[in-house]
């Protein structure tokens, strides 16, 4: 199967984009070739702006363009786009509700050597919680076209998380990103695995692997954590009675805990929670951080044998 | 050419002294010291200083005015009424539950404000983004933005302030309100800024040093600012905190408490006796 990270797709779709939409700008905090918002600076110069090692002053730059019209997007790494700039994004974008993308890449353990300095494992977690903010995980290169093209069409903050590892693509050019909808990419009745970003390959991996157990699994892709797909959550969850979910982030404040707070109110089912157990990563290979952290799809399969025990 | 009297301004400027003690003493909160020692460098602005049209709020040429120092909230709200934005009467809203009147400045809730603001250290890099907008377009507006000498101790102002040098945002001109005086004490000897107006030079701004109190000084650095090229204005206003009013100058206490009804009435004597225009 075809694999590209997700940031690298990023790049390309920033260049569509700015080819149909006059009114995009791009901001990044000296990581353009990293991000890959190099691309969009290739094609469009005069709409590029290198800010610097200045994160928060990028941040608040993009919340006065957004204020005199333009739709920005910054880049940098998740650990800073969140992190280093929660303020700015809290007081001068989300507060007044400007029209501010933060597209950050390199999220998670699988930045790999870096270490945990360079690893977001609370991104979803910070930016979920402000009010009005749409929250993108893109699985693959495909989604992040549709992440990009809707987060332009939305008026307000939106954040997109993007990895630096290759993923498998999921989806044909044909595929309908529609924000906030959950994708089903398999039924099966006797428990969901609720994914997203680099987790939904693993968890169709976790639901082929199980089948040969005769368990069945139903796979929900949740690219859209904010506004979250409450309805096909609980569908799910009432149709298969069992819920794993699986992120490249922590335990607490991510999509597990989102699709949690959904179930307890509205159908509690015996949940596990596959992601990072309140600890920061470390330096390593990406695959290898993935296995030390219980972060593959055998990991998930293990989850959902534990979870039918319960139901 | 800013053609309107600069006498006029002082009567306006004083106008808005009394609102701002008015307001913060209905609303029994607020900040009085940095919205008085800001009155004239805003009255200024909304008077002749700025391209501006209280009819249309939402001109897409307008000049600007991003309130860095968000707290000094009655000072933009006042000078916002007594433009004609909305009515003097709704002042006194200020602070209330339903108010459009914040504590600090909600652009989406009144039309006017053109940036929500409150945490120091961020209006500079709000400012340069609106002037970089401007470039790209090819307009020719103006953004105007006004910092408190304290909040020059956030880093992010001097991430912006590099920032509108490098960009050569020469539309932009920034206010530093230089009162003296932040929350705990002195600046000086809270975390010196100073000096000021070198840093300011060092970063590649045009500098200019004004008393932040002579209406005719601020238009002069207003006008300055419009035709230097390249390179972002910063005026120095030298300003006194809680100024006008004989027991809020210069004195710490008054930056974040509100007057009690008799303070009230004492300060507006004192404003009133002190009116321009008589
Ligand atoms: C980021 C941030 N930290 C702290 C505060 C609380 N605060 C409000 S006003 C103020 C002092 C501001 O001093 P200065 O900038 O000199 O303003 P002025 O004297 O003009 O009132 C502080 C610390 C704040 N609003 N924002
Ligand atoms: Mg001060």
């Amino acid at each position: 199967m075809k694999k590209i990270a997700t940031r690298e797709a990023y790049g390309q779709a920033l260049v569509a984009l700015g080819q149909e939409n006059g009114d995009v700008v791009v901001l990044d905090a000296d990581l353009s070739k990293s991000t890959k918002t190099i691309e969009f600076k290739k094609v469009f110069p005069e709409r590029f702006f290198d800010m610097g090692i200045a994160e928060a002053n990028m941040v608040g730059t993009a919340a006065g363009l957004a204020a005199a019209g333009k739709t920005p997007f910054c880049s940098t790494f998740a650990v800073f786009a969140t992190g280093r700039t929660y303020d700015q994004i809290r007081q001068s974008v989300a507060y007044p509700q400007l029209n501010v993308k933060i597209a950050a890449t390199h999220a998670g353990l699988t930045v790999g050597e870096d270490g945990a300095s360079h690893q977001s494992v609370e991104d979803i977690a910070l930016m979920r919680v402000l009010p009005g903010m749409t929250v993108f995980v893109p699985a693959d290169a495909v989604e992040v076209h549709g992440a990009v093209a809707a987060a332009a069409r939305i008026d307000g903050p939106v954040y997109i998380r993007l990895g630096r590892f290759p993923v498998p693509v999921l989806h044909g050019d044909d595929f309908e990103f529609v924000p906030g909808r959950a994708v089903e990419l398999r039924q099966g009745s006797d428990v969901t695995i609720i994914a997203c970003g680099i987790m939904v390959a693993e968890a169709l991996q976790a639901a082929e692997d199980l089948s040969a157990e005769g368990i069945n699994a139903t796979v929900l892709n949740i690219h859209t954590v904010k506004p979250l797909d409450e309805a096909a959550i609980t569908r799910a969850a009432r149709q298969t009675g069992a819920v794993v979910t699986a992120e490249e982030h922590s335990i607490i404040g991510g999509l597990g805990s989102a699709v949690a707070e959904v179930l307890v109110e509205n159908c509690p089912v015996p949940m596990v929670r596959v992601g990072v157990r309140d600890t920061f990563g470390e330096s390593g290979k990406p695959g290898e951080l993935l296995v030390k952290y219980g972060l593959t799809a055998a990991d998930i399969a293990s989850a959902v044998r534990a979870v039918l025990k319960r139901k | 050419m800013i053609s309107i009297d600069p006498s006029e301004v002082r009567v306006r400027a004083n106008r808005i002294r009394c609102h701002i003690v008015n307001m913060i003493c209905a609303a029994g909160s607020g900040h009085p010291g940095g919205s008085l020692s800001a009155a004239d460098i805003v009255g200024a602005l909304y008077f002749g200083g700025m391209r501006i049209d209280p009819a249309r709020p939402d001109w897409p040429d307008r000049d600007r005015f991003v309130l860095s120092k968000g707290h000094a909230a009655p000072v933009l709200y006042a000078a916002l009424a007594e433009r004609g934005y909305f009515p003097v009467e709704d002042l006194v809203s200020l602070r209330k539950l339903g108010s459009p009147l914040q504590g600090h400045p909600d652009m989406n809730k009144l039309k006017g404000v053109e940036m929500s603001t409150g945490s120091l250290g961020q209006g500079l890099s709000v400012a340069n983004g609106m002037a970089m907008a401007a470039k790209i377009d090819g307009k020719d507006f103006r953004v105007f933005v006004l910092l408190g000498d304290g909040e020059l101790q956030e880093g992010q102002v001097w991430e912006a302030a590099m920032a509108a040098a490098h960009y050569g945002l020469d539309n932009v001109t920034a206010f530093v309100d230089f009162n003296g005086l932040q929350i705990d004490g002195p600046v000086t000897e809270v975390m010196s800024p100073l000096p000021i107006a070198d840093k300011w030079l060092a970063f590649g701004w045009h500098v200019i040093e004004i008393d932040g109190h002579d209406i005719e000084q601020v238009f002069r650095a207003i006008e300055e600012s419009r035709t230097v090229e390249g390179r972002p204005t910063a005026v120095i206003a030298n300003t006194i905190k809680g100024k006008g009013v004989s027991f809020m100058e210069s004195v710490v206490d008054w930056h974040g408490v509100a007057p009690k009804e008799e303070q009230r009435n004492q300060a507006l004597a004192e404003l009133t006796e002190r009116r321009p225009d008589r």
